[in-house]
């Protein structure tokens, strides 16, 4: 397998360019939070802290609160693998306005890159994960549109996809290990909801 | 008198669930049964019961309203995301079938069983509880006002007393 060669921030801002009001986005916690801070945070962003695995079902919550709007879900490796079955059950829903994007570094960043489930077998007695691959487990679930991107000359179709494309849309996106800068939003787990809610329905 | 559990159904109803989140339950099905039926609700069958807390989180932040189903022994399977009722602060309903009570004919149930109220009540949810049918309507009419006007995480333990006690054709 090539190493990976895509860089997760400007990838994540490239996603969220131009995010208006019908774009509601939710991220997991540790990277994803940061990077979809980095591309500008915004009263419909809701970026978790912690409840590791909760990515995916709320955004499936959340998409049948608003039908009308498009509910991206912008996460790691490790937080869908906590909560891997939800893939199940969006696929028995089938939500036509869900689009998940998992970042794979296929390294639990947070806690000092260790390997995770998606690094490869046999790759040092401190560095080995087990190959899983992410794309074919949520096609394994049911999800018919999935796909796995490695390479700069597939993001705008990845973008689009992500964007536009009727759900339930699965993107893996194979990132580089990289160190960078903390980007943190407001912390306050009800006051990022207040600012959504108040955004999205205009009351708390 | 009505079944206790249309009593269940009406409630949901006259408090405007749209969404509703379940594992297969016996002590449930007949509640289950009337959400699938209905077009003002979406059932949602989950693979564990972890799920509905942030599925009820998401509902919410899209201004919808929703009640987790589940067993005492799933309430274990909640626990950590069970925080998110906190740290969001949004309102949070959830009944639960108990198993693991006294009666119980399964080893297995009574762990969890009889853990159910003290960890739910170390996660901050306000818990209430009912073994009688007439007081069924009531208990969970309460409980829904605390959750969506309250905007507190609440859960109604529905006694294995009320639900009948699971024999497997033993006396």
């Amino acid at each position: 397998m090539s190493k990976a060669t895509l860089q997760r921030r400007p990838l994540v801002k490239k996603i969220l360019e131009g995010a208006d009001d019908n774009l509601l986005v939710i991220a997991g916690l540790g990277s994803s939070n940061w990077d979809i801070t980095a591309a500008g945070d915004r009263p419909l962003n809701m970026p978790l802290w912690g409840s590791m695995g909760a990515t995916v079902p709320m955004g499936l919550g959340l998409a049948f609160a608003q039908p009308t709007k498009r509910v991206l879900v912008i996460t790691g490796d490790a937080d869908l693998m906590m909560t891997v079955s939800a893939l199940a059950t969006v696929a028995a829903q089938q939500p036509d306005n869900l689009a998940i994007c998992v970042l794979d570094n296929e390294k639990f960043g947070e806690t000092g890159n260790q390997a995770s489930h998606t690094s490869p077998r046999n790759n040092g007695p401190t560095d080995s994960g087990a190959g899983t691959d992410l794309a074919m487990i949520a096609k394994g679930c049911g999800i018919a549109d999935t796909g796995t991107v490695r390479e700069q000359a597939e993001v705008a179709q990845l973008v689009k996809d992500l964007r536009t494309k009727k759900g339930p849309v699965f993107r893996l996106v194979k990132v580089m290990v990289e160190k960078l800068e903390f980007v943190m939003p407001p912390q306050d787990g009800a006051h990022l909801k207040d600012r959504f809610r108040t955004a999205l329905l205009g009351s708390t | 008198m009505n079944d206790w559990r249309d009593d269940i159904f009406q409630v949901l109803q006259d408090h405007d669930i749209k969404q509703v989140y379940h594992v297969p339950d016996a002590g449930h099905s007949k509640v289950i049964e009337a959400c699938q039926k209905s077009n003002a609700i979406r059932t949602m069958a989950l693979t564990t019961e972890e799920e509905g807390i942030p599925l009820a989180a998401g509902a919410w932040l899209g201004g919808q309203r929703s009640v987790l189903l589940m067993q005492s022994s799933g309430v274990g399977n909640t626990i950590n995301l069970m925080g998110m009722t906190k740290t969001l602060r949004f309102p949070f309903l959830t009944l639960i079938t108990m198993r693991g009570e006294l009666g119980e004919f399964n080893s297995w149930q009574y762990p969890m069983g009889q853990g159910t109220q003290k960890v739910l009540e170390a996660m901050g949810v306000l818990v209430t509880s009912v073994d009688k049918a007439e007081d069924v309507k009531t208990t969970v009419d309460h409980a829904a006002r605390s959750a969506f006007n309250g905007g507190q995480a609440v859960a109604v333990l529905l006694r294995q007393k009320l639900i009948g006690i699971k024999s497997f054709g033993k006396k």
